[in-house]
Parts: C-alpha cells; structure tokens; sequence
C-alpha cells in the first residue's frame, strides 16, 4: 500500500532520496532549501545513514562526494548562493565521475537576491556553472509528488551515468504542500552503480573499452586505484598534454548525449493540434497549464511543453514543435534565459515571445494567457 | 635487511614531481614506515590530499588515494570516514592548502574531533606556483608576491590546531627524520583528530631567495630551530626567541571522538525504538 502523506516539495525530495537508497546527506542551511537538510537530519540517522551539516557550501559538496567514493549514495541541498560555491566540487565530481545528486532550490539572484522568493535563473549555471567543459543532467519537477519521483531518477540517472545530476526547482514548490503518494519499495525502480568484476589487479578505474561508462568500485573493498581532479588516463593517473585527455572529455559528455533518449523526459498537454505553445517548466510550468486550460475555454488552441529533464535540452522535439505552431511562449522567472535555447533549436521556424520576472513573485496565468493572445 | 619501501609505492609512478633538494622524499619515507610498523591493511587506508606539491604523495602510494580540490582534503576525509568508520584516513596537505584556503576546513575538523590524521607539510611557501608567501610565511621573507619582504603575521599551525580543538598535535622536522615516525605513528595510532606538522625546505622557491645557500643550510636551519619540547620548556625566555618546540606537542585522551558520538546517537536512537516495540 502506497503511502499517502501531505508533504513540502522539500521534504518530498528528501522522501525521494530515502526511496532511492540514498544513506548520507551533506548539507549547509540556506534558505528556501533547508528543509531538505532538517527532514534527513530526522530521519537519517533512524536507518543508520549519515547526516553532517559542514562547516559551509563548498566542505557539504566535498563530503558528499567522499561519502559516495565509499559507496553510499549521496546529496546535498542548496539554493542561489550555495549552488554558486559548489560548482568547483561539482566539476571535480563530472571529470572524477563520482555519482552524487544536488538539489538546487532556485531563489532570485544573483549575490543574497530574494532568499524568499522563487527564481528560475540558475537555469544556465546548472548547464555551464562549474569551469571547462563539461557533461550535464538536471531535472525540473514542478509538481510536489513530481520531486518525490525525480529525486529517485536523479539518483538513478547518477547512478547509472557515473555524473553528479543536479535537480532544479524552485522557492514556491520547495515550500508548497501537497498531497503525495509513495509508493512501496520496489514499485520505482532503482538503479546502483555497476562494480567491476575482474580481479583488482586487472582494475583500470576509467578504461572505457567496454562503453562510456566505466564499472566503479568503492574505497576499501580491495581495489586500490587512485582518484585525481586532473585530467587522467585509464588506469586513473594524472595525464599532461595528451590526446587522451581530448578523447576522454568527449567521453564524458558522450555519456549523455549518446543516451539523450533515456535521459530527457518532458510533459506534452494538448500539442496536438495547438497553433501556439508555451514552452515553461517548475512553477511556470504550472502556471503555463492553467492559461492553457483558460485558452481553450476561449477556442484558442494553446498547448504545453514542459520539460522535466532541463538538460541536457530537448532539442529534437522544441526543433519539431517550431515547425508546427506559430509561435512558442516562454514565461521564465529570469530576465531571459532558457529562451535563448529554445531559439537555437526553433532557428525562426516560428514566432518566440518571453515572459520574464525577477519580483520575487510567479509568474501569473493571466500573463501567460496575454502574450498567448499576442501570437495569434 | 633495509626496509623496501617499493613494496607500498605504485609501480611506474616514480620519479616523483619534487625538485632537487626537496625534502618530501624523507617524510614520504616516514609515512611508508609506520605504515608497515603498525602492519595496517592497505587495503583499509584512505589518503585524501588537497593541492600543492605535497598533495601529489598520494599519487604515488598503493592505497585508496584521493587528489581532491585545493584546500579541500579534510572534507572529503570526512565524508570518507563517517561512511566507514573503521578505516584509516590519512590527510597529506601544505602550509597554503591546509591553513590559508583550506582554514575553515582545518578548524572545523579540529573541532569535531574527527579520527582523521592530518599531515601539514610545512614549507612555508607555495612551491607549486612559484614560491608566494603562505600563512607561514616568516615575517620579512621575501616571496614572489612580497618582493619588499613578508609584511603578513604568520599562523602558528599547532597552537591552531590545538586552540580548534584537535585532540593530538605534534611537530617534527624533515632534518629530524629519525623522530618522524615516532610522531606519525602516535597521530596514526591516536583516537580523534591528530594533526602533526612537518617542517620542510623547499629550495627551489623559499631558500634561494632567502639567503640559503644550499639545502642543506635549509636542514642546518631545522636542527637550530626546533629543540624537543622537553628541552624547550625549560630554557629561560631570552633562550627561545626564534625558537620553536618540537615532538608531541598536545594530547588529549578520552576526547568525544565525532564517529562515535554519531554512531552512539545511531545505536542509542536503535534501542529507543526496540524499546517501544
């Protein structure tokens, strides 16, 4: 039997990262995510799991990571500030291939911002917030019972990909509370991490003759091999100014972009003949839905995509959807940001309309439903 | 029959990045020992580093080892550690690495008391970069950044480490080798957290500009300047001035170590719960 409880979206993802198997949380306060970190510390310790709260940002990304290199399952929580201080740990956790997921609930910014109220524009740090190149997955639920089950993908996604995975929402659902479900263990899948089979003498950490994604073995369970943030080879050793470390980062982000299938999922609600779209995810997604409905009652044909994988983008479907409407409506809590991307892959094919706010409050239906108008 | 220090180095891993003169080899040889005296599994040790010339020892080591972000080393232990409790980590950090960006860190694994060993290298420059003053800097030393003379205070790293909380602190020099591994391994052998700061030369970047003729003037320099605590405390103040204590500096026994009150509160929470069932 389900469990049926009334919970915050921030507490929602901790029940997710519980259901996933997830056994340590590094974390820091830092409002609108704390509660993330308050329910864990509760609850962690009940099933012998770790909870530390660090001495800052930057020592909670640190620690996830070792606690992950022993083969727990890992997170931490932050928002605005907090996400910004991560974002060296995090590129050491894509080139070291560490799987960790990080939750970042989106406040305005940028520097303190609006602590208080939701903000939509991290979007672009969460593609290309740490230094050099680097692969990226981050999911966009928008709905409480939606954290729940994108916090366990995120693990699972992690897991399997050997990449940290970041989820992104945003203050207002991070507090809302609804009515959710969790399902009984086993109903959702789960995913952990692929450990080598060959004797530990035989162990190259990243040979990637059998696929992107290398098998992983954890600290002290025989296979002594070396973690190192400089760009290395297979056997895990430092590399300089090799051809390796060109191929080797065309590796990383080939394990998402070769399994973009898998890994992108997205909300379609009456696209099928829409003559305008509203392209919006997290709350503005929410937001997006209602002026559709309100739309129709009025015989425009308005529909909605909206993502819940952010990135890597959709880019094939927002490419198809820009030759089948007459425009595309972006409301973002930014002054312009996630439209940037849907303009590389709609290449003019069709109109494109933002709608951008940074007061600290969503954005309305009734916005929406204006510049929906407008496009027509 | 001397000892085979091959038996703990990876193989094809050596030379190592340090410059001639360098005395990291001497400590590095220490580590190896005592690693061997007190017959740990490797299999059981973790060595995490941050960045720096020293951070590079890790490398070349047959444990599970972790080159980490700079100043960043004592986190990721930790995260190490309370996963797994049972097994060893070593920290491998510098001057710059351990007390300038990684302070917060340093100070705050002090206070949780963490069973973590800590090995500060000390050479009172970063030698990676080129030789720019660190927070132990001498007054008045030149570095490529104080091209006039160090004009900074410098940090004191055991009177740090001890203020913060660390529950065994120590000081050894790469010139006194032969004492090193009585230190490592009480540190090693110590519940809570044990830093040990180890005095070393780095010619390339401090001690030619600083009127050392050679290396060895750098060693000459040691012998002079740390006297064993004992000895220490009883000279008169005018005999200590620009001295400093060396061997086992502070130690606390009994100290809530951080894994054992975490995993107390774990059990204690475990019996609650069959209690009311």
């Amino acid at each position: 039997m389900a469990q049926v409880k009334l919970l915050q979206g921030n507490e929602a993802c901790a029940e997710g990262a519980l259901y996933a198997g997830c056994t340590f949380f590094g974390g820091y306060p830092i409002t609108p995510s704390t509660e993330v970190a308050e329910y864990l510390s509760r609850r962690l310790p009940l099933i012998g799991g770790v909870f530390i709260q660090m001495e800052d940002e930057i020592a909670a990304m640190a620690a996830v990571i070792g606690g992950s290199l022993t083969g727990r399952k890992a997170l931490t929580a932050t928002s605005g500030p907090g996400f910004s201080l991560k974002q060296e740990n995090m590129g050491f956790a894509m080139l070291t291939e560490v799987p960790c997921v990080i939750v970042n609930v989106m406040r305005g910014g940028p520097s303190t911002g609006v602590p208080t109220g939701p903000g939509q524009s991290d979007i672009m740090q969460c593609r290309w917030g740490t230094h050099g190149d680097h692969p990226a997955i981050c999911l966009t639920p928008a709905y409480v019972q939606e954290i729940f089950s994108e916090t366990v993908r995120a693990f699972n996604l992690s897991e399997r990909y050997r990449t940290p995975v970041i989820i992104a929402f945003d203050e207002v659902i991070g507090h809302m509370r609804e009515r959710i479900e969790i399902p009984d263990p086993g109903v959702l899948p789960i995913i952990n991490r692929t450990k080598p089979t060959c004797p530990p003498s035989e162990y190259l950490p990243y040979d990637d003759s059998k696929g992107d994604v290398p098998p992983m073995a954890n600290f002290f369970e025989g296979y002594r091999y070396h973690v190192t943030g400089l760009n290395h080879g297979t056997d895990g050793f430092p590399v300089n100014a090799s051809p390796r470390i060109h191929t080797d980062e065309l590796r990383l982000m080939r394990k998402v972009e070769a399994n973009k299938a898998e890994i992108i999922k997205y909300e379609e609600y009456l696209l099928e003949d829409a003559e305008v779209a509203i392209f919006a995810y997290g709350i503005s997604g929410r937001s997006a839905k209602t002026a559709v409905e309100a739309a129709r009652k009025e015989g425009i044909k308005a529909g909605l995509f909206r993502p819940l994988t952010i990135w890597p983008f959709p880019e094939e479907q927002i490419a198809d959807l820009s030759g089948h409407v007459k425009g595309i409506v972006v409301p973002e809590l930014s002054l312009g940001q996630i439209i940037f991307e849907v303009d590389r892959c709609a290449k003019g094919r069709c109109k494109l309309e933002g709608i951008y706010r940074v007061d600290g409050d969503p954005i309305n239906p009734a916005q929406i439903l204006a510049k929906v108008k407008e496009v027509m | 029959m001397a000892f085979d220090y091959d038996q703990y180095i990876r193989g094809g891993k050596l030379p190592h990045i340090w410059c001639p003169g360098c005395t990291y080899g001497i400590v590095f040889k220490s580590i190896l020992r005592v690693v061997d005296t007190l017959k740990l599994n490797r299999d059981d040790i973790a060595m995490v580093s941050g960045i720096g010339c020293a951070s590079r020892l890790p490398g070349y080591v047959d444990f599970n080892t972790l080159h980490t972000t700079h100043g960043r080393a004592l986190p990721f232990a930790t995260g190490i550690k309370l996963s797994k409790p049972d097994k060893h980590v070593l920290v491998v950090s510098g001057d710059g690495d351990a007390t300038a960006i990684g302070g917060n860190h340093f100070i705050h694994a002090c206070r949780r008391n963490i069973d973590i060993t800590m090995l500060v290298f000390n050479n009172f420059i970063y030698g990676m970069t080129g030789g720019q003053h660190s927070p132990t800097t001498p007054s008045g030393h030149l570095a490529s950044t104080m091209p006039y003379g160090n004009v900074d205070p410098s940090f004191n790293i055991p009177e740090l480490a001890k203020g913060a909380g660390a529950s065994f602190v120590a000081r050894g020099t790469a010139y006194h080798a032969a004492g090193l591994d009585k230190l490592i391994s009480g540190a090693v052998q110590h519940k809570g957290f044990s830093v040990v700061e180890i005095i070393n030369a780095c010619p390339t970047t401090h001690g030619r500009r600083n009127k050392f003729k050679s290396p060895t003037d750098m060693l000459l320099w040691m012998k002079d300047t740390f006297l064993p605590a004992v000895a220490f405390d009883k000279l008169p103040a005018e005999k200590t001035a620009g001295k400093f204590p060396m061997g086992v500096l502070f130690k606390k026994e009994g100290a809530p170590e951080y894994c054992e009150t975490y995993y107390g509160l774990v059990e204690r929470l475990k019996k609650q719960r069959e209690g009311r069932a």
